[in-house]
């Protein structure tokens, strides 16, 4: 996957602060439900499985299922608990990954 | 048409057994199993995630739009009621639709470290549904929340044309 990832953390943080993360990446999430112009089905080809860790540890996962539209956007939230790096993983049906990263400051 | 009228032609009445075979044949075609039929129900898809433990209305709420113009980007949002603490916290976030090919959605994965029991995400419906959040708490009880949107544009099923 060469999909771009467009990811959203604040740069700086208190510490104990709920700060809200979104990640979105470029991905067609084809459902395998759809028939292509020569009536053939068109192969499913979606993200499986995305997950957040936070500092080296998993802090938020998600399991998607065709259902999650093209460009799968996630929005949650994460205590900001030490300075380090938030990082993101997409795996697609291929076992292909797409990473992002992003550095949080905690004061 | 009335019965005095000679039958024949266009006109002639179509011999019963003739008639019986057709509406048989008519009938296997109306029950032919299509994909998006053989699904497991909204019901059993919850049943497999819960493992069958009972499941509570309340703690949850599902932001659904009750109108949807395009059913390929549906935004939703779950928020359960929890403080979120290592010992009271949701663990499990799912999410149900009860019409599209496939009843899962997704299932998200929350701890202690999430702060607040929060996910939106966006979805495809492939036609006026009612779609269910269930949150797993980590006292192991389970409670959803459910919510319908009318589709004008429909997902998932659709051709390239």
């Amino acid at each position: 996957m060469t999909a771009r990832a467009l990811i959203s953390v604040p740069k700086t943080a208190m510490r104990g602060e709920i700060v809200e993360i979104r990640a979105m990446t470029a991905h067609p999430m084809e459902t395998g439900y759809r028939t292509g112009l020569n009536g053939t089905n068109i192969p499913r080809n979606i993200i499986r499985r995305f997950a957040c860790t936070y500092d080296g540890e998993e802090v938020f996962s998600a399991d998607l299922f065709p259902a999650i539209s093209a460009n799968p956007f996630i929005a949650f939230t994460l205590i900001a608990t030490t300075s380090g790096t938030i990082e993101f993983v997409w795996t697609d049906d291929d076992g292909k990954t797409q990473t992002a990263s992003a550095d949080i400051t905690v004061t | 048409m009335s019965g005095s009228q000679p039958t024949h032609g266009y006109f002639r009445p179509m011999p019963r057994r003739q008639l019986l075979a057709a509406g048989i044949a008519g009938l296997v075609v109306i029950s032919l199993p299509r994909r998006a039929l053989s699904r497991p129900s909204l019901e059993e898809a919850i049943r497999i995630f819960t493992g069958g433990a009972e499941v509570l209305d309340g703690r949850v709420r599902l932001e659904l739009p009750p109108l949807v113009e395009n059913g390929n980007a549906v935004g939703v949002t779950v928020t359960a009621e929890s403080p979120m603490t290592a010992t009271d916290h949701v663990r499990r976030i799912g999410v149900f639709n009860e019409k599209n090919p496939e009843a899962n959605v997704a299932v998200f994965h929350l701890g202690p470290r999430s702060g607040r029991a929060q996910v939106s995400t966006r979805i495809r419906l492939a036609t006026s549904q009612t779609v269910v959040a269930v949150a797993e708490m980590s006292d192991g009880s389970f409670w959803s929340s459910r919510a319908s949107a009318i589709v004008t544009l429909a997902a998932c099923i659709e051709d390239l044309t």
